[in-house]
């Protein structure tokens, strides 16, 4: 009973972490096609900008929830007016160009932190279920997911700008004809995306000890996540990490973490393979 | 691609053998060796994504296959030829299998950058996680995030005692990647060569003249992964270890930019852009004021967005359109139209 409890909220946790990394990019890529590479150093600066922001006295929520997200996002559009905003529609060069943003954002961190590892400690206590020990911070991962699955749907579905976004992404032409600047909108697009990533990467900064390179860790999964989603936005993001988090946690509590995560990688292959648009580009189709 | 291919192989050899001559006088071989293996490495990559439209984001998957499939050879075998013969063969059949899958299921960019991305991460976790003594083939142990190290360096073939090392191993690399180049040069000016142009140019009008779209990009990757195959064998040799960190992400990133700065569809390119970055990463890093990642990631970014094509057709048209005789293109137009009104007026 215990044990199967701690399973429950261990594949629940680990949904939502891939939710949570697969956010950002899946914004940016379901929107605007553009596959962005950086996406795990967005996340890693996110991790960075909070440890600094608390190791100066901030509270660390407002650091994870506010301050993170603010700094990644601005990052995020200075990197769009530079580099992106030249590149739309041209799917290839945008990853490469963002590929070369994530070593360059590497190498800046490592010369401003140090190639050290850095951390914070989870500001939730964890608690005991009969003899096991829950960790705290796990239910915090999964509200802040569940919040933002349904914040980003709120955004899209009941709002204005929601609604002029999402028309500029299907016709940027007619959207511009109707008097809304589709260079505004994807610089406001982008800069939520890269808001997201932040928020991900400052959420789950307790989780691992920070060095300028964990981005790396994120991108593969974040990438599988968005891709195997397919092109609606909420219902492919909720659909692949619900999959892929399932398979791994299944072959993690039966035989290892390493196989776990191999596991996830096999069956994002296969998944492909099967639905080569991915999971939404076959069911749902035509829902956000 | 103009002339044939005989006046294209005497070039090569006339220039790769004043290159071999001249380059050690310039740069030590043990450094030169690398730059080398790094050259047929970006050949490999150049070869399928510049000539087949494969963008395969994980090269470095087939590099440390080879390396892999070398060392683990060399010592079960004890002996240098068997193991070099294998390290080609084991990242081409795997190449083929994985290509089959993907060729066949019809994947095409982003989804093909995922899957091999995917497959270069499942090797390196795995071979990271091979630490433990189960892990084993043969007498070799896998040892995990350590590597695998000494095992049995190239030796003359049939003779296990006389090593090739040093200067002589400088050689030898360097004559591998001319014969390679002349492989690559023959490849792409046979027929097979010029439907995988076709194909990447429009791969709906190829099937419908009734090529095999499918098997063909599988054979062209398999021959990009025997030759990465091959780069990673010598580089075993060179390095005289073999480490998880060969299939790492920054690796395959490392292959896709050479690629990039050294120009896409050219034979020369990537060969001279990973001779030419590695170089300058060797400088770098003698250097502690700016990091190394942050040079390169620069460096990919300005030439995505200013130079796309790279150096190597950048200077070609340069050169065509200041030496050239064919008229090609407005320049020529506007010099000429210019030269009779001066005569004219």
């Amino acid at each position: 009973m215990d044990l199967s409890f701690v399973i429950l909220v261990e594949m629940l946790y680990a949904v939502a972490s891939l939710i949570l990394i697969g956010a950002g990019l899946a914004v940016v890529f379901g929107m605007m096609k553009v596959i962005n590479l950086a996406h795990g150093e967005f996340m890693m600066m996110g991790g960075y900008a909070t440890i600094t922001a608390v190791n100066l006295g901030v509270n660390v929520f407002v650091a994870m929830l506010i301050i993170a997200p603010l700094i990644v996002g601005l990052i995020g559009l200075v990197v769009e007016r530079l580099v992106i905003r030249h590149l739309y529609g041209r799917l290839v060069d945008t990853m490469l160009a963002t590929w070369g943003l994530s070593l360059f954002f590497i190498g800046m961190t490592t010369m401003i932190f140090g190639n050290t590892t850095t951390g914070i400690s989870t500001p939730i206590p964890g608690f005991a279920v009969g003899s096991y020990q829950i960790n705290g911070y796990n239910f915090f991962i999964i509200v802040v997911s569940v919040l933002l699955l349904i914040g980003i749907l709120a955004v899209l579905k009941t709002t204005r700008a929601g609604l002029v976004a999402r028309g500029a992404m299907q016709r940027a032409d007619m959207a511009a004809s109707l008097g809304y600047s589709p260079d505004r909108i994807y610089m406001a697009t982008f800069f939520c995306g890269s808001a997201l990533s932040g928020l991900a990467g400052a959420v789950l900064a307790p989780l691992v000890g920070l060095v300028p390179t964990s981005g790396g860790a994120y991108i593969a999964k974040a990438f599988i996540t968005v891709i195997a989603g397919g092109p609606s936005l909420v219902a492919g993001l909720l659909s692949s990490a619900g999959f892929f988090g399932i398979v791994s946690q299944i072959f993690t509590f039966a035989i290892s973490p390493v196989i776990g995560e191999v596991a996830l990688l096999v069956a994002a292959v296969i998944l492909l393979r099967l639905l080569p648009q991915g999971i939404t580009g076959r069911f749902l189709k035509g829902r956000l | 691609m103009t002339g044939s291919l005989s006046r294209d192989m005497i070039l090569t050899i006339i220039v790769s053998a004043i290159l071999i001559w001249i380059m050690p006088l310039m740069i030590a071989t043990y450094t030169l060796t690398v730059l080398v293996i790094y050259g047929m490495l970006g050949l490999s990559l150049g070869l399928i994504w510049g000539f087949g439209g494969i963008l395969c984001f994980g090269q470095a998957a087939f590099f440390g296959l080879g390396a892999y499939t070398y060392a683990i050879a060399a010592i079960n075998i004890g002996e240098s030829t068997v193991p070099m013969i294998l390290a080609v063969l084991v990242p081409a059949i795997f190449a083929a299998l994985l290509g089959a899958m993907m060729f066949y299921g019809r994947l095409t960019d982003v989804y093909l950058g995922v899957i091999t991305l995917v497959v270069t991460l499942i090797l390196f976790k795995f071979m990271n996680s091979t630490a433990g003594p189960q892990y084993v083939i043969g007498k070799a142990r896998m040892g995990g995030f350590n590597g695998i190290p000494g095992f049995q360096t190239l030796n003359v073939p049939g003779d296990p005692d006389a090593y090739i090392w040093g200067d002589a191993y400088f050689y030898v690399c360097a004559v591998a990647l001319a014969i390679v180049f002349v492989l690559v040069s023959a490849l792409l000016r046979s027929s097979f060569g010029r439907v995988a142009v076709g194909i990447r140019e429009n791969e709906t009008r190829i099937a419908l003249m009734g090529y095999d779209v499918r098997a063909r990009k599988t054979v062209l990757f398999a021959v990009g992964a025997a030759i990465a195959g091959l780069a990673g064998a010598l580089f075993a040799n060179w390095g005289e270890i073999v480490t998880p960190n060969l299939f790492s992400l920054s690796q395959s990133a490392e292959i896709i930019i050479w690629c990039i700065v050294g120009g896409l569809g050219t034979r020369l390119g990537p060969i001279l852009g990973a001779a030419g970055l590695a170089y300058l990463k060797f400088l770098l890093g003698q250097q502690s004021m700016i990091d190394n990642t942050l040079i390169m990631g620069l460096i990919l970014v300005l030439f995505v967005l200013f130079l796309p094509r790279g150096i190597v057709p950048a200077l070609a048209s340069l050169w065509r359109i200041s030496f050239g005789r064919r008229p090609l293109g407005r320049i020529h137009q506007v010099r000429r139209t210019r030269n009779r009104e001066g005569t004219g007026g």
